[in-house]
């Protein structure tokens, strides 16, 4: 008779192996706090760094001066020596440019999403949501080159041809081009959102007599609604942080106005212009980029947080 | 009589065609997203196309021994030979300013070419060769059709002369367009129609090789911590809300990251592909993160408790069973992940990335550039030149995140389980 073999277990290999174990876990647990270390080294290093330039321009100059003009002196009794460091031209030329972007992209972005969720067949979506995904991976610095090379000129010419007096650099280039860039991402987010909403609502609707699209104004969108408040936030914030586009459709110039024909400048695109080229590391100049950088974070964080929240919420609601 | 369901059937009328209004409003969207889309690659792609040719100049050249003492050859002045060359094609040049312009003619590099093949064939010395030079870059427009030679002469960079001097040269045939092999050999220039993409390629190759031997074990660590060992407690809810939010922070909020933390604190050498592919993880992990848990996510439990019943620890469990498992999906977080970061401009500029570089990278400690921050360049330089190479880096650089993406969906085809 054929006997069965049975493994010994060595206990002692046992052992050594759980203390291997106990390394691997280690390895583990600091893996998953990498990501924590990060988030407090920006927040550190952005302070440490805006902090010091607090020590030279007041908060209060930068978070509420209308005139934006970085230079260091190079010698104490030269003309505007101090430099005016005060962010609102920034901030507004921001928002400007978010609006433009957001007007663009919210109603291109939702009817797609709706038409995707609600009227478009399998094969329909198995073909227009890749191509929506490739628009949104397209790199921001191609974005940025066609709305400088493209768009810029066209809306220039356009205006031009009806009287307006545009600026080469217009917001309204730079606007329309993040729009674009961010509709994907309203419309995959929304997507998804609309389709977490309960069949059930839909039945009730049409059911009652409601055509298709009186189900998704008055049932599916009122359900869904938070969701999309929550895709619109993470929209905005990623407009705001958004550099390329900016870099190369939007100018430098500070200008304090809400006409999308001038040109403006943003917080990321000052950032840029601060850090690249020449720097020493003392000065106002430089170290103003990192006091921009930290009113950014603080920005997107607050929409992020918020839109994280809402969409959370609103899953767990119809989960 | 009246009809009693008239006034319905109006109402029912209205509201369907508001229903195909609203159909129509959503196709209406979609097509206008992809045909910006579709525009926008047909016009960089038609600029592109320009960049594949390069304009040749064939001049006879002397290679006597008066020209060049074949004992010494580097003692020669090559470029003084290739001006020669030129003088004696169009020996009624005589004015100085003229003959700079007909010197413009070629590349400036058109001395060193020359010396190029002469050490690489020294058979070639003591006698009169026929040497095809490559074209300057606005002859090289020109010749291309982008000059509108219908302007006055005072409106365009190319005078009449020059044009005489390009008409003669091809009457004699002495003029060519060939694949501009270049463009993909060799590293950025000055001079555009030297301008390669070479070095921002290995570049942007080196950053990434960087990136994902940093973030892909962090990531996949990470990933399977949260997933499979972290109690559902504070901490581990503090992690998850920490990685969704860092997801969603600004890319340039990285470079500044880089810039105080991995530049001015620990030292590390500026406009390295290292510092590069270490911000670009940083960026990277919390999509890898997401990603490898929902891979892990998705093996189901009874996996796991089988291999427990068997008798192996959770740790043995997790890497015997659950990783290989969810490995192809991990794999294609990272490639997408990746994909990401080869695009990705901002935080390269801002640790340094943007310098001028000519010479092809060979190390990760060693100045570098990436090929969205290369299209940057070139994006901002004046000579028109440079508009059809910026669009030829671009469709390079498309060409290669699709072929990722493309990548990542046939790895899930493939591997992909459902359980």
């Amino acid at each position: 008779m054929a006997s069965l073999d049975i493994p010994k277990v060595d206990l002692t290999t046992r052992r050594k192996s759980r203390f291997f174990e106990r390394l691997i876990m280690a390895v583990l647990i600091g893996c998953s706090l990498v990501a924590i270390a990060v988030t407090i080294a920006i927040v550190l290093s952005l302070l440490f760094e805006a902090l010091r330039f607090f020590e030279k321009v007041p908060v209060t100059e930068f978070l509420f001066g209308l005139e934006w003009s970085p230079q260091t002196a190079i010698r104490s009794d030269q003309i505007g020596a101090a430099g005016k460091f005060g962010a609102i031209p920034l901030i507004t030329g921001t928002l400007l440019i978010s609006a433009i972007a957001m007007m663009v992209a919210t109603p291109i972005g939702l009817a797609s999403a709706v038409y995707l969720a609600e009227f478009a067949g399998p094969k329909t979506r198995s073909i227009v949501k890749p191509l929506l995904e490739m628009l949104a991976g397209v790199p921001t610095v191609v974005y940025g080159f066609f709305a400088a090379l493209i768009i810029a000129p066209l809306i220039r010419n356009t205006g031009g041809s009806l009287g307006l007096e545009v600026a080469s650099e217009s917001a309204l280039a730079a606007g329309l081009v993040m729009g674009v860039m961010i509709m994907p991402l309203i419309s995959s987010l929304s997507d998804d959102v609309i389709n977490s909403v309960p069949q059930s609502l839909r039945d009730a609707s049409l059911g009652m007599g409601a055509t298709h699209a009186e189900t998704i104004k008055k049932v599916v969108l009122p359900a869904a609604l938070p969701g999309i408040a929550g895709s619109l936030l993470l929209a905005v914030s990623t407009a705001i942080g958004e550099t390329m586009i900016v870099v190369m459709a939007a100018g430098l110039s500070a200008n304090f106005t809400a006409n999308p024909l001038e040109a403006v400048t943003t917080v990321t695109v000052q950032i840029v212009a601060l850090l690249t080229g020449d720097q020493e590391f003392d000065s106002a100049k430089t170290l103003s980029a990192f006091a921009l950088g930290l009113l950014l974070f603080v920005a997107t964080l607050i929409l992020n947080v918020i839109a994280l929240k809402i969409v959370k919420h609103y899953r767990e609601q119809y989960d | 009589m009246t009809d009693p369901f008239g006034a319905q059937q109006i109402g029912l009328k209205k509201r369907h065609a508001a229903e195909r209004r609203f159909i129509w409003g959503g196709r209406l969207a979609i097509t206008s997203a992809l045909g910006f889309l579709l525009a926008m690659t047909i016009t960089i792609g038609w600029f592109a196309v320009g960049a594949l040719t390069q304009t040749d100049i064939r001049l006879p050249v002397n290679l006597g021994p008066e020209a060049i003492d074949p004992q010494y050859l580097r003692g020669a002045d090559y470029g003084k030979i290739v001006k020669d060359a030129l003088k004696a094609e169009f020996p009624e040049v005589t004015k100085r300013g003229e003959r700079r312009k007909l010197y413009g003619l070629l590349s400036p590099d058109a001395g060193f070419e020359l010396q190029l093949k002469v050490t690489s064939d020294p058979a070639l010395l003591g006698s009169t060769h026929e040497i095809w030079f490559l074209a300057s870059d606005e002859i090289d427009q020109l010749i291309k059709g982008k000059v509108d030679v219908s302007l006055d002469e005072s409106q365009r960079r190319i005078t009449d002369q020059e044009l005489g001097w390009v008409d003669h040269l091809e009457a004699q045939g002495n003029l060519r367009r060939t694949f501009n092999a270049r463009f993909f050999t060799s590293g950025d220039s000055r001079e555009p129609e030297l301008a390669g993409i070479l070095g921002a390629l290995v570049g942007s190759a080196l950053s990434l090789t960087v990136c994902f031997l940093i973030c892909f074990p962090v990531g996949v660590f990470a990933a399977i911590y949260l997933e499979e060992f972290a109690k559902k407690n504070r901490i581990s809810e503090i992690i998850e809300v920490n990685i969704n939010n860092l997801a969603a922070v600004p890319s340039i909020v990285f470079g500044l990251l880089g810039l105080a933390i991995l530049l001015n604190v620990f030292g590390l050498p500026r406009s390295s592909p290292l510092v590069g592919g270490m911000v670009l993880a940083l960026m990277t992990l919390p999509a890898i993160i997401i990603a490898a848990r929902a891979a892990l996510g998705a093996v189901p439990p009874s996996v796991r408790e089988a291999a427990l019943g068997l008798g192996a620890s959770r740790i043995e469990t997790t890497f015997h069973h659950v990783v290989p498992l969810a490995m192809p999906g991990m794999l294609t977080g990272a490639i997408v992940g990746m994909a990401r970061a080869l695009g990705e401009t901002a935080p390269l500029l801002m640790i340094g990335m943007v310098a001028f570089i000519v010479d092809v990278p060979n190390s990760i400690v060693k100045p570098a550039t990436a090929l969205p921050v290369q299209i940057f360049l070139w994006a901002d330089s004046p000579e028109r030149a440079f508009l059809e190479k910026t669009s030829a880096a671009i469709i390079v650089l498309l060409l290669f995140l699709v072929l990722m993406n493309l990548a990542a969906i046939i790895l899930r085809r493939k591997y992909e389980r459902r359980f």
